[in-house]
This record gives structure tokens, sequence and C-alpha cells, in this order.
């Protein structure tokens, strides 16, 4: 008795759940309200023979349960019933499959007058490529990638030049034009997922795939992952910004086409001298980093990353947190700067200081943060060592104490929760991954042995010399 | 009105063949450790499958506290958190579930409903065990490995498996794919054993469509997986090659770490495919014997013969047949031509007739029955409330266009626990108090047995239920941790909490449940050969436990179908299958009861 009631109680409340808990669809942000309405159909139809089923097991459980004179009626099989079951049954099927075929097919066919983006994947970043002018994507493939030409784009194809890259994982995209979404992947598999537009697709390496939508609301959208794709998995995000098509026209205009990025001259580094002397006060003579000011070493970060972080403390993506105290004081002297040619400049004359070993200050067990550091390798190196192709600078070899502060700082989210600071965003997720300040002091001492090991033959160089 | 096949015979055919000679061991090691009786061979396949069980039920509560309750373990990091998702998967559905329906319930009841003494190659059989044993502990080997075992998820989709960012690329995943090997060539050989007992071991009288639907289960989700563990088998091997000597089957041009890797032109979609040419049969390699078994259940238990017998035997066959055609609907959203959505939607739902009708026939099955509320009734029902629920949100992960918003997200998560976690382990607990009487000539403590099936029942309801709602805000799977994401309200992770508390609950009724085991063995009431009335041929043995050799001196014949409950006109309210028509007791025709009435 108490089986059925459970049943009726059971099935009531699960309909009852779908109307009343609080988790539905994120509203809709795109052209698939079909998809929308296919999903209706098939909670109304699934819903209805669920309670029908669940009801009448109840109802078979309270009639026929045991009496003690009682006795089963026997007759194996009714053919007419079998058939008419079979008969209801193929037709609420059809009833689900036909409208979800009928959109299947829109969904396949791309509209001619979409526009076209290129989503490309990588662990765990999302970059984009618009296909500029001439409206051809350039061959690309994964193995002529590298720091000047992080998308993989063929050297010899001319229709590659006009292309327009955009690293930073924030894609804008016009309301109301419908876009197809080419997807390729770097490494591993990955998935692009917004989840307002409710298309979404595999980004598969040495392949591309494609879905299409229509952006039809303005607005701020996360983009996630939604295919596992390593230990940084849930920390893969991008943002879509869907706007009126004037602003997107401008904005594009704006990101540098493969042809620039390769133009784009080098700094100085004897220019960068006579700035980098405003610097020393805090960041010592050689950039090697001094406890007392609190200002980290430079000598040993790559020219792209100093460049970033430079530009992100003008702009206020740094160093803007009343508990950042450092990077408050940062900010003023990071805008005296000329502009991107004194930026690029200063990392320049940053990139011929020597290297040398910076002081032990951290203690922890390196046992312990050789396995959490496994969640940094993949962008920061096995050693270390950094990797400009994404956009990590070196950790082997830095100032301990300043990278136990800005692991704290990203924990606490005092940096790297700027919207214009992508990666720092990324960090902010990825610092989940270090449960409490011993954690913290754990990776950090694993980090300083990875240095030592990187230093022994340079001190063994130089005490040759 | 009755049809031939529900008609008993008089007498049973000749004997064509004579009977096979059993090696009767002597010691004990040859009784119980190195046996070639099935049904040790049986128990041996069922506790193993059941502590490598246990292991990736710790795995899921482990998972479930990081979800619940975040960064509340310091053991707990990304990486040991995929890990964990990746072992209990896989776990799960092979080590678990393929093991102890085909290798357990298989071993212990093809030869006892099928009246023969033993499997058809006893000592093939006995090998299959100790290969399955070599798997499970290759795979266990995985936790102990310099890095781990291989958190690539239970899909090993590459090129994410073997490449490094993926825990235990270096070595867990590595014994992952020998294991399965090893599994696949153990399950072969116990396989075929099934296939041919079924086919070569009937006893007389015993025609294909006298088989209790039991058997019918298992023996078609063994023909199955004798044909979809192959595409698997090819896969790993190819992954291993791809992994130890940088071959390219599924290796495209890409940079790992970094890094530009040397290989290239391989295919992680052919990995796919293949997978999943696998995968998908699996799914019904679990549910098929589940399906026959809960067929018995419910007949023995509602005393009543199992609707519509013959479309029951169909439909297993023909569920079997399409769960070979409908593999790429886990790949929709994968990257494939996005055209194969149209049949591989359309072929899928086809399936769900046949599903439905089986549905059917067990609700109908019961409606005029005799339902004795006993505990393998409770955990049949449970199976079919459940079974109904994850049937239907199947629909919609298997509509091409439905499932685009919804694949990769908890909707899948609650639906495939539903269906093929929650049901067949429902299934399996059922039947464990079904036959536990035979197996161990005790029965099973009633009472804790009824708070083990509400406790599991409605606990495990709790928490796959509610995640369907979790994936429809598309919340991902496989995900650490949420941290601000902003379509994903704070409310989840309440919702979160709830689950993880529910599941613990859940974990600790399964301690009750192996109490309720151990504590019978020595306690339990007293069972006799049929406390459950019963007409299958493994009642009807001269011992129970059955002895080796299972029948004694005499093989039984048998005369009817499996499902003579309440005949009418007959004093008993079943007739086993092997008494003969002119031995049955009849009532005298003034006192037919309400059995009598149509």
């Amino acid at each position: 008795m108490a089986i059925a009631i459970a049943l009726i109680v059971l099935a009531g409340g699960s309909v009852l759940f779908y109307f009343l808990s609080p988790w539905h669809l994120t509203p809709l942000a795109s052209n698939w309200g079909a998809i929308d309405v296919t999903i209706a159909i098939s909670f109304w139809v699934t819903g209805l023979v669920f309670l029908a089923v669940s009801l009448f097991i109840a109802v078979a459980l309270i009639r026929f349960r045991h009496h003690r004179c009682g006795r089963a009626h026997y007759r194996p099989e009714n053919k007419p019933l079998e058939f008419w079951l079979t008969a209801a049954t193929t037709l609420g099927i059809g009833a689900l499959l036909a409208p979800g075929l009928v959109v299947w097919g829109h969904f396949v066919t791309v509209p001619d007058d979409a526009h076209e983006v290129e989503v490309v994947g990588q662990q765990w970043h999302w970059s984009f490529r618009f296909p500029g002018e001439d409206g051809i994507f350039g061959e690309a493939r994964n193995a002529l990638i590298d720091a000047s030409n992080p998308l993989g784009l063929a050297p010899g194809d001319p229709a590659g030049r006009d292309d327009v890259l955009v690293e930073r994982p924030l894609l804008m995209l016009p309301e109301g034009r419908p876009v197809k979404v080419l997807l390729r992947s770097k490494d591993v598999l990955h998935n692009f997922k917004v989840p307002p537009f409710r298309a979404k697709m595999d980004a598969i390496p040495g392949q591309v795939s494609y879905f299409w939508f229509t952006p039809t609301r303005i607005g701020d959208f996360e983009a996630v992952c939604a295919e596992l794709c390593g230990i940084g998995h849930f920390a893969m995000r991008a943002r879509v910004r869907v706007v009126e098509p004037a602003r997107f026209e401008a904005w594009l205009a704006e990101q540098p086409t493969h042809a620039e990025r390769l133009a784009c001259p080098p700094g100085d580094p004897r220019a960068g001298e006579a700035l980098f002397a405003t610097c020393t006060a805090c960041h010592g003579e050689r950039g090697q980093g001094r406890q007392t000011t609190g200002a980290p070493r430079l000598a040993g970060l790559g020219t792209d990353y100093l460049v970033r972080q430079l530009r992100n403390f003008r702009v206020g993506a740094r160093g803007t947190h009343e508990q950042d105290v450092q990077g408050r004081q940062m900010r003023p002297f990071a805008r005296s700067l000329a502009g991107e040619a004194a930026m690029r400049d200063l990392a320049a004359h940053v990139a011929t200081l020597p290297m040398d070993p910076s002081p032990l200050t951290v203690e922890g067990d390196p046992r312990q943060g050789r396995r959490l550091y496994r969640s940094c390798a993949n962008c920061h190196g096995a050693g270390g060592q950094g990797n400009t192709r994404y956009k990590a600078p070196r950790l082997a070899g830095m100032n301990d104490w300043y990278l136990v502060r800005q692991l704290e700082h990203f924990r606490a989210g005092i940096r790297g929760r700027h919207p214009r600071d992508p990666y720092g965003n990324q960090m902010v997720d990825m610092a989940q991954v270090l449960v409490d300040e011993a954690a913290v002091r754990d990776v950090v001492a694993y980090i300083n042995g990875l240095a030592r090991a990187d230093a022994a033959p340079a001190v063994a160089r130089q005490a040759e010399e | 009105m009755h049809e031939r096949e529900y008609e008993a015979s008089p007498e049973a055919p000749p004997a064509e063949t004579g009977e096979m000679e059993l090696v009767h061991p002597r010691t004990f090691i040859g009784k119980y450790i190195w046996s070639q009786d099935a049904k040790v061979i049986a128990i041996q396949y069922a506790v193993t499958a059941t502590a490598i069980g246990l292991v990736a039920l710790v795995l899921s509560l482990l998972m479930r506290l990081q979800l619940g309750f975040p960064n509340s373990l310091s053991l707990i990091d990304p990486e040991s958190y995929l890990q964990y998702v990746t072992m209990h998967g896989m776990i799960m559905v092979v080590y678990l579930l393929t093991a102890i329906f085909l290798g357990g319930f298989g071993n212990y009841l093809i030869p006892l409903m099928c009246g023969a003494r033993d499997m058809a190659f006893p000592y093939l059989n006995m090998l299959s065990f100790w290969v399955y044993l070599a798997s499970v502990l290759l795979l266990v080997a995985g936790f102990f490995v310099g890095d781990g075992s291989s958190g690539a998820g239970w899909t090993l989709y590459p090129p994410q498996a073997i490449s490094q960012g993926t825990p235990g690329a270096d070595g867990g995943i590595v014994l992952m794919l020998v294991s399965l090997a090893v599994f696949i060539i153990g399950f072969t050989m116990g396989g075929l054993n099934y296939v041919v007992t079924v086919l070569q071991g009937r006893t007389r009288g015993m025609t294909l469509m006298r088989l209790p639907l039991t058997v019918w289960g298992i023996f078609m989700a063994t023909v199955m997986a004798l044909l979809a563990f192959p595409a698997l088998f090819v896969a790993v091997v190819m992954m291993l090659l791809d992994r130890l000597l940088g071959t390219s089957f599924f290796m495209p041009e890409m940079l790992g770490m970094g890094e530009e890797g040397s290989q290239r032109g391989g295919s992680p979609l052919l990995f796919q495919h293949l997978f999943w040419f696998f995968g998908h049969p699996e799914v019904y390699i679990v549910a098929l014997p589940a399906f026959g078994i809960v067929s018995d259940l419910i007949a023995t238990h509602a005393r009543k013969n199992i609707f519509g017998y013959r479309m029951m035997v169909w439909a297993i066959i023909i569920i079997g047949a399409l769960s070979f055609v409908v593999w790429a609907h886990h790949m929709y959203v994968s990257g494939m031509s996005p055209y194969f959505g149209f049949l591989f939607a359309t072929t899928t739902l086809i399936v769900a007739v046949p599903t439905a009708l089986k549905v059917y026939n067990w609700v109908l099955t019961l409606w005029r029955g005799d339902i004795h509320l006993t505990v393998p009734m409770l955990f049949a029902i449970g199976f079919l409330f459940t079974f109904v629920n994850g049937g239907l949100s199947g629909l919609f992960l298997g509509n091409v266009t439905v499932d685009v918003p919804l694949s990769d997200t908890y909707f899948v998560v609650g639906h495939f626990h539903m269906v093929m976690a929650v049901a067949p382990v429902l299934v399996i607990f059922g039947a464990i108090y079904h036959w536990y009487p035979k197996i161990t000539g005790r029965m099973l403590d009633a009472t804790l047995g009824k708070v083990h099936f509400w406790v599991t029942f409605l606990g495990t309801y709790a928490i796959y239920y509610p995640m369907h709602f979790l994936g429809l805000a598309g919340v991902p799977r496989r995900y650490y941790a949420y941290g601000e994401t902003a379509f994903v309200p704070d409310s989840v992770q309440s919702l979160n909490a709830f689950i993880t508390i529910a599941a613990l609950v859940v974990a600790a009724a399964q301690l009750l449940f192996l109490f309720n085991l151990a504590w019978s063995l020595f306690r339990g009431r007293e069972a006799g050969p049929n406390p459950w009335r019963a007409t299958t041929l493994e009642w009807q043995t001269p011992h129970t436990p059955p002895r080796h050799g299972n029948f004694g001196d005499e093989l039984p014949l048998v005369y009817r179908w499996p499902y003579d409950y309440s005949v009418p006109g007959v004093k008993d309210d079943y007739i086993p299958q092997n008494v003969p028509p002119q031995a049955v007791e009849r009532e005298p025709a003034a006192d037919r009861g309400r059995g009598g009435e149509s």
C-alpha cells in the first residue's frame, strides 16, 4: 500500500517540480526558439505518459494486492490490446520525432547571408578569428602555430593576411545577423557552449566543425567548454558580447589583422634601458625584485607578458582592487609610459637582464606541490619556464614570496576578477585548485625546486666564466 | 484462446544426445577456488564485481562531496576529481554491471533455468572468471602508479585521454586500456559459454519459446556483447599503439603541453564511432538481463503469467538488433556530419516502441494479478517507476534537436543514471532477494530488506531527478567547480548539497544490505526448496543449494512454459515447468475462485 502511495506522490511531485523548480532553460538569446518548443513538446508528451503509467501501476497495486482468497487472472496475451498499444506508441513517438527532424533541417542549413567567425579552442582558452575584408579565411594548421602566429595561419596564403585575430577570450557579435561558427582546436576536444544561444558543437583538432545561430538579444553572455578537456576544463571560459551592428563593426576594425600583427616592430632594448631607470628603485638594479618594497622580479619575464600586464595596469584591469596595495602603487608608473611602443621597448630591455637566482623564502612540502603543480604545468610548462603560445609567464626562478602573494590574490579575487583581464579570470578559476594557504606554499616550494634544477647549469657556467 | 506456446505438452521429446560428464573435484580448492561449477563461478563473479563496485561507490561519494561542499576535502583537486569520474564510470558500467549480470546471474541461472548440469565448457568458464579478476586487478593498479589512474572520462576520448594535461596520461591510461582488453578476452570465454549452453544445453522439452525471460534477456545481451565488445577491443588496441608506439590512428596534428606533437593524420572521431558502436549496445547489455529478470520477478510475485510472452521475447530480440544502429546519437554535437542526425534520431526513437511495449506488458502483468508485496516485488516496482522515468528522458536526448542544448549537461547525468544505473541496480537487488534462498538455503531478512528498498528507491530518485533540471538550466557536467558562472544561479549550490546528503544516506543503506547478506547466511530463516512457489526449474532442484550437476540423478523434463501461474481450475496457483499435465492437481469445478472470471 505504501508503495502505491509513494508512486502517486512521486509522480505527482515530479510533475509539480517541473512547474515549481527555480531551474529552467536560460532566457533565450538566439533564433533557436524552435529548439525550446521541441523541448516543451517533449516535456508535455513524456510527462503525460509518465503520469499515466505511474498511476496505472499505483492503481494496479491497490486493486490487486494479495487477498487471502485472491487469485490472479490467467490470460497469456491479448492481441488487439497489444496492437493498439503499439500503434498509439508509434504515433506518440512520431509526434516527438517529426518536429525534431524539421527543426534539425533548419539547424543543418546555414543561411546564405550568414557571416563567419572561427572559434579556436585550446587547453584552456578560447580565441577567435574573423575572415577580414575578403570574407575568406586563410588556411590554418596546428603545426604552424608559434608565438607570433597564435592560430597557425599558413604564411603563403594571401587570404589569411586580412584575417582578424582576437586573442582575448572576448567575442563581439552583431545583433540580428546570422553567424556561422566554425570550430577548430589546437589540442584536444572542446565544445563552445553559450547556454542562451542553445546551439553548440565540439571543436576537434585536425578538422573544422560548425553550427549557426542568430543572436537576438543585446548583452553579455558567458561561454563555457562542454567537452571534457583535461584538468582545467571547468575553468575554460570566454565572453560573448552581442552589440548593435555599428558597434560591432567599430570593434572589429580595432582588432589587428594577421598582417598587422606580423608587421609589428620588436621593441628597442636601448630605448627601454632609459625607461627602466624608473623601475629600478623598487624592482632592483637588475630587475631581480625586492621583498622590502614588495616589487617582484622582472628579469625572466617574457615581453608578451610584461606588455600585457603594463597594459592591464594602465587601463585599470589590474591594480584597482583596494586590497591590492602593491598593484595600486604600480598603476601610476604604468600610466606614465608613453604608449604601446614604450611598453615594448621596456619589455625588450627586461629580456636582456641576467637570470640571477632568487633567494628562497618560502617553505612547503614540494612533494604535495608536485601533484598540485600538474594543473599549472599545461600552460606554464613542466619546468615552469612559461609558454608564450598559452600566454603563461615564467614561474621558475621568480620571487617565491611574490608567487605566494599573487596566488593568494587570485584565490581571494583581489587580482584577476576584472572583465578585461581574461587570463587573470582563468587564474582565479585555476587557483581554486589550491584549497588553503598550505597548498599555496607547497606548490611554490615545488616551483622553487624547478628553479634550482633550471639554474644549476647556468650557475655552473657562470662559475666557469 | 490459448496459443500453442502456452499449452502444456503431454510428454517431453526423446533425448538427442547423451548427458555431459562433469569433473567432480574433491579438494576444497578444487570446489571453491579453481571451480568449474558455474554456480561457484557465478558467486566468484558476483563477489568480485560487488567489491569493485563498492570502490566505485566510494569514488562517487568523493565526487559528490566536492560538488555539494566544494573544497571541504583537501585531497580532492581537479586532477583527482576527474580520476574519480573516470574510474567510477568505467567500473560501474563494465566491471560491475556487465560482470554481475552476465558473469554472475548468467552463470548461476542459465544452466539451472535451462535444465542443464553445467555450462557447455566448464573449464573455459573457470578461465573466464580468472581473466576477469586479472582485468580488475590491472584496473585497480591504476590507482597506485606514479600519477594515478586516468582522468579521461570513462569514454576515453582521444586526444585528451593520452595527452598531457589529462590525469593519468603517463601510466593510468595504459593500465586501463590493457585492463579493458583483458576484460574483453575473459568475457568472450564466458560469453561463448552462455550462448552455446542456451542453444545446446537445454533439457528435453525446454524449447526456446519455453525459456524464462531471464534466460532470454541474458542470452540476447551475451550475443550483443560478443558482437559489440570487439569494436571496443579494436579501439583500445589502436589507442594503446598511439600511446606507446606513437602511431596516429586517433591522434591528429596538435599541440600538447604547448609543444607540437609528432603525430598527425589520425581521427579523434573514428575513436568515438568505435567506442559508441560498443557503448550503445553496452547500455542494452546491461538493460536486457534486467528486463528479463524483472519479468520473472513480477510474474512470480504477482502470481500471474507474464503478459504477452511472445511479444516480450521479440521485443528483446528487436531491441538488441536496433541497438546496433543508434550509436551516433551519443555524438550529435561531436562535429560529425550533422546530416547523420536525421538517421540516428529516427532509429533511436524507433527503439522506444519495443521498449515501451515491454513496459506495458509489465504493468499489464500486474493488472488483475495477486500481488505479493515481497521485497523482490518492491524492487521490481521500483525498477518499473525508475525505468519509465529514465526511458522517457531518453526521448529528449535521442531526439537530435532537443539533445543539442542538453548534451554534456546534468540532464545527461540524470538520464543515464536513472535508466542504466539505478534501474538495473534495483533489479540486481530484487534478484538477490529473490534467488538468495536458492543460493544459500536461507531467506534474507525482509524487514532489513524493506528498509534497504525504501531508502534506496526514494534516495536515488531524490539524487537523480533534480539533476535533469540542473541540465535544463545549462549546468555542464564533469566540472570540478562552478566558480562564478553567469548562468548558474546560487540555488544550484544548495541543490548540490541536498543531492550529496541524499547520496550519503543511500550509500549508508547499502551497508545495511551487506550486513543482511552476511547475517542471513547464518541466521536467516530456512528457505526450503521453493519459498516463492515459482515455476522455473531452478526451484525444482532436489537439493537447496543445488549441488554440482544441479539436478541429482535425473535431469528434469519440461512440459510447459514458465508462466503457468494461477491457471484456472488448478488447485495450486503455480505449476512448475517439469510437472506433466496428468500430474496437475485440479480443483473441483464448484470451488473455482476469482481466477475463473474473465
